[in-house]
């Protein structure tokens, strides 16, 4: 099988909206339904942004995955910046260091079928999401 | 620089987000909102959000903030148009707008706003 990579800088919140843009590309080509695309980008854009505000900037890549006959997306957010220190604090709903209303971490883990974090402190995060057909 | 038109439309305030919004042009419109609202006096403010494919909660604050703050200046809110897929993904986000007011579509929404300046007009403070 074929599976298609994508990477993207994320450096301004006009890279968010172009994460977005590819989030829905490489969704549709997973063939996810409409209502698992509108997940999936929302949870995109939640990361993107976290990666932009708190990372310092990174990078996403999107993955057109295939398991046990499933075809599926995953999407691996990096960034080298301050780090999270206490990673389940931050991914309670209400938890938040910014401008944001605290629905990031916990609200993408809660739109994607696959979720993972792993962040130390002043090294950087990489969140890793998947959504299957 | 970008900016999202905002129509005025008798005592209404009229805006149609048809593009992929980046933060910057959320929080500009929200200023620009909330300036016009006291310039040209308007009662009620109407989102039309038919075209957006996701709200994130940043998007979702935008919404808040300006029903809020419209509030505060004598103004009423309300978000129309709101996809199905982007209301279920919103709910399971966590963010169920309960500060704003909305309606399926832009012809009911007006509606929502006209009778709401009715009761006003007539000093009649009842609400609903």
């Amino acid at each position: 099988m074929t599976t298609k990579n994508e990477r993207l800088d994320i450096r301004s919140s006009d890279d968010v909206v172009r994460v977005r843009q590819l989030t829905r590309t490489m969704a549709l080509a997973a063939g996810l339904s409409l209502v698992d695309q509108t997940k999936i980008i929302t949870a995109a854009s939640e990361l993107a942004r976290n990666t932009l505000d708190y990372g310092g900037g990174g990078f996403v890549l999107a993955e057109l995955v295939e398991a046990v006959g499933r075809r599926g997306l995953k999407l691996t957010f990096e960034d080298h910046g301050p780090g999270i220190a206490d990673i389940n604090a931050a991914l309670k709903d209400g938890f938040s260091t910014g401008k944001g209303m605290g629905f990031g971490l916990g609200g993408a883990r809660r739109l994607s079928n696959e979720f993972s974090i792993h962040s130390k402190p002043g090294e950087g995060t990489k969140v890793v999401i998947a959504r299957w057909k | 620089m970008d900016r999202i038109p905002i129509l005025k439309f008798g005592n209404a305030l009229l805006v149609t987000i048809q593009v992929d919004m980046h933060d910057r042009l959320a929080t500009t419109l929200e200023e620009d909102l909330t300036s016009k609202i006291v310039e040209l006096s308007a009662k009620g403010v109407l989102i039309d959000i038919s075209a957006l494919e996701i709200v994130d909660s940043f998007i979702g604050r935008m919404l808040d903030n300006i029903a809020a703050v419209s509030r505060i200046l004598d103004a009423d809110t309300v978000v129309v148009g709101m996809r199905p897929a982007v209301a279920i993904t919103l709910v399971e986000l966590g963010l169920s707008l309960t500060g704003v007011k909305t309606a399926l579509n832009v012809e009911r929404g007006m509606a929502l706003i006209q009778a709401r300046l009715k009761t006003s007009d007539s000093e009649d403070d009842d609400e609903e």
